[in-house]
């Protein structure tokens, strides 16, 4: 038998935060995400963890930063206008090499703009956001179920590295229900608190502080070398990239998430009227798998890049690919999806029939 | 019989035995004293997480040899409350100023507080922003004159200054609220009394607990540092007047 349930994404993406060893949240409502603080508010206490309703995003990942001071797993999530407010602590906590996962929900904007599905954060998620030199590693699921995989992915990353992990999905898949299936299930207990926390000395020689201050200029140049290092490290190893479809593929669509989902019902109509279309999804829209697409330089005849915002995966396309091949982009805003057959179509604008 | 000598004041082991960068006349020095002594007195040192604010005393964790962290401008409270969150058994104490604590980290503050957990912030109020040159406040008084207020506050243009303390002590969260000032040797003894109970408020678990001090600024005040003691006593305490405004019950 199946250890399959149906759930509703957000709740989902909760419940495997939890299984990923997850036991501190702080958040604050907004739409379309509350089910997963309304979740974490329920189960954490269950399983010997802390919810926090805190009073502001800004108070939230303030708290998130505490929390990850104390070397534990711990998380917030939120959605487009929540993030924006999150971006002062996501930066402290870049500046302060300690981890967190963050989750964004992203909704049509900019400003308030409306809680229909988005891609419209990309930039924000993946360029910058907060001030200062410093990367977030970014994924970027397509399916509940890849969420909730990624989760366990994320944490362990975000250990690893000392870095923000953000998980971007949008309001279709937190709103959504499918089948899931929680595959790891970390064991707390076998979490060893970090010797850079700040828990108290109890008997340690010294104090550990965290701070992201350093007043020397030339300090702090090395401390940024530092971070520079570890996120070329990343970029080295931690891409990864789905390839639907691209054996013998003519053309390729880029898409990630829900638009990427949707994409892969464009090919397969494509394929069936006799277009050698492909896919390929990045998984992590940072590090971007700019190698894995690159790849492609001289097999394929052009890609189409689609998303739910204007040209902004496109950038990292183009830079990735330049003019190695004709780069045609679709997308729609404002928190409108387009379907598989308006994207063949778009296709077939820009490509002709691609035969 | 060989004489026997007793200790009778040394340097606290909670201090890290470096020199301040705070100016002459400054009280930030003061209340760090009374910090480490109290840390040392009550046992705290391996449990103590000190969060430190924006402001002049910024690098605050350079001089104590307990686990610090250094929030974001304003969210000390919110810091700290992860902090404490995750480990219970510590003992977390918020140090901010008067620009953090009563314009941009009001809400952290007010919410801190009316949760109610047992957490202890130890707030400098100055009167104006100390390290980045002196401008107004929400704890500039009504005439002073500031780099952003040349010609002296006025309740029309600037409004009114904030009593941090008895706003919080309208909540129902907090354990233990005073205000205290470091002008004095007396009122410093005072001072340290008042932070010892805001201190065991938490070790007990009773809840949040604040002690505001009045402080000096002498270099952003324009004023020698004598006249700037003469100045809390005779300006700023009548605004700020001293005093237990929420004791609860246990606290002591």
């Amino acid at each position: 038998m199946s250890d399959k349930v149906l759930m509703k994404g957000a709740e989902a993406l909760a419940e495997g935060a939890i299984q990923a060893g997850c036991r501190y949240y702080f958040g604050y409502p907004i739409t379309p995400q509350n089910e997963t603080p309304e979740y974490m508010s329920r189960r954490l206490p269950e399983v010997g963890g802390r919810f926090v309703q805190a009073e502001s995003e800004v108070a939230s990942i303030n708290m998130v930063y505490g929390a990850a001071c104390a070397g534990v797993r711990v998380m917030t999530s939120s959605s487009s206008p929540g993030i924006s407010l999150m971006q002062e602590g996501i930066s402290y906590i870049s500046g302060s090499n300690v981890p967190c996962v963050i989750m964004n929900a992203m909704r049509g904007g900019p400003g308030l703009g409306n809680i229909a599905p988005a891609q419209a954060d990309y930039f924000q998620a993946v360029k910058g956001g907060g001030n200062g030199d410093y990367r977030r590693i970014v994924l970027a699921p397509s399916s509940i179920q890849e969420g909730v995989d990624l989760l366990v992915d994320a944490f362990e990353l975000a250990d690893k590295y000392r870095m923000v992990v953000m998980i971007i999905v949008d309001g279709l898949i937190a709103q959504m229900m499918e089948p899931v299936e929680f595959k790891t299930r970390i064991d707390v207990s076998t979490l060893k608190t970090p010797e850079w926390a700040t828990v108290g000395r109890h008997g340690r020689d010294h104090a550990n502080v965290i701070t992201s201050l350093t007043l020397d200029a030339a300090g702090l140049e090395q401390w940024n070398l530092k971070l520079q290092a570890k996120y070329a490290q990343v970029e080295r190893t931690e891409s990864r990239i789905e390839e639907y479809q691209m054996d013998d593929a003519d053309y390729a669509i880029i898409a990630y998430g829900t638009m990427a989902r949707i994409a892969k019902t464009t090919v397969r109509i494509a394929r069936a009227k006799g277009v050698k279309l492909g896919l390929l999804r990045p998984i992590t829209v940072w590090p971007f798998p700019a190698k894995q697409i690159q790849a492609y330089v001289g097999k394929l005849k052009g890609t189409l890049t689609v998303e739910l915002a204007y040209r902004q995966l496109f950038e990292d396309v183009r830079l990735a690919l330049c003019d190695k091949m004709p780069l045609g982009w679709y997308g729609r805003g404002g928190g409108v999806v387009p379907g598989p057959q308006e994207i063949l179509g778009a296709f077939e604008e820009q490509f002709g029939k691609g035969r | 019989m060989a004489e026997q000598m007793n200790v009778i004041y040394e340097r606290p082991r909670s201090w890290a035995n470096k020199v301040t960068h705070y100016c002459p006349g400054c009280t930030h020095g003061i209340a760090h004293r009374l910090i480490a002594e109290l840390v040392d007195e009550m046992g705290l040192l391996d449990k103590t997480i000190g969060v430190w604010p924006v402001g002049c005393s910024v690098l605050g964790y350079e001089y104590f040899s307990f686990d610090s962290v250094e929030a974001a401008h304003g969210r000390a409270p919110a810091m700290a409350t992860g902090i404490k969150v995750t480990n219970p058994d510590n003992f977390v104490f918020a140090y901010q100023g008067d620009g953090d604590i009563a314009s941009i980290g009001m809400a952290e503050i007010v919410h801190a507080a009316a949760r109610g957990w047992p957490i202890t912030v130890i707030f400098i109020n100055n009167g104006n922003y100390g390290m980045t040159g002196g401008q107004m406040a929400p704890t500039t008084l009504l005439g002073q004159k500031t780099t952003t207020s040349p010609l002296g506050r006025t309740s029309q243009t600037n409004g009114f200054p904030i009593r941090v303390a008895e706003m919080l002590a309208q909540l129902d969260g907090p354990a233990y609220i005073a205000r205290v000032s470091l002008d004095s040797p007396a009122n410093i003894r005072k001072a340290k009394s008042a932070m010892r109970k805001a201190f065991n408020a938490q070790v007990r678990g009773i809840g949040f607990s604040l002690v505001e001090c009045l402080s000096t600024c002498p270099t952003n005040w324009r004023l020698t540092p004598v006249e700037s003691m003469e100045r809390v006593r005779k300006e700023v305490m009548p605004y700020f007047p001293l005093g237990e405004f929420k004791v609860a019950p246990g606290v002591l």
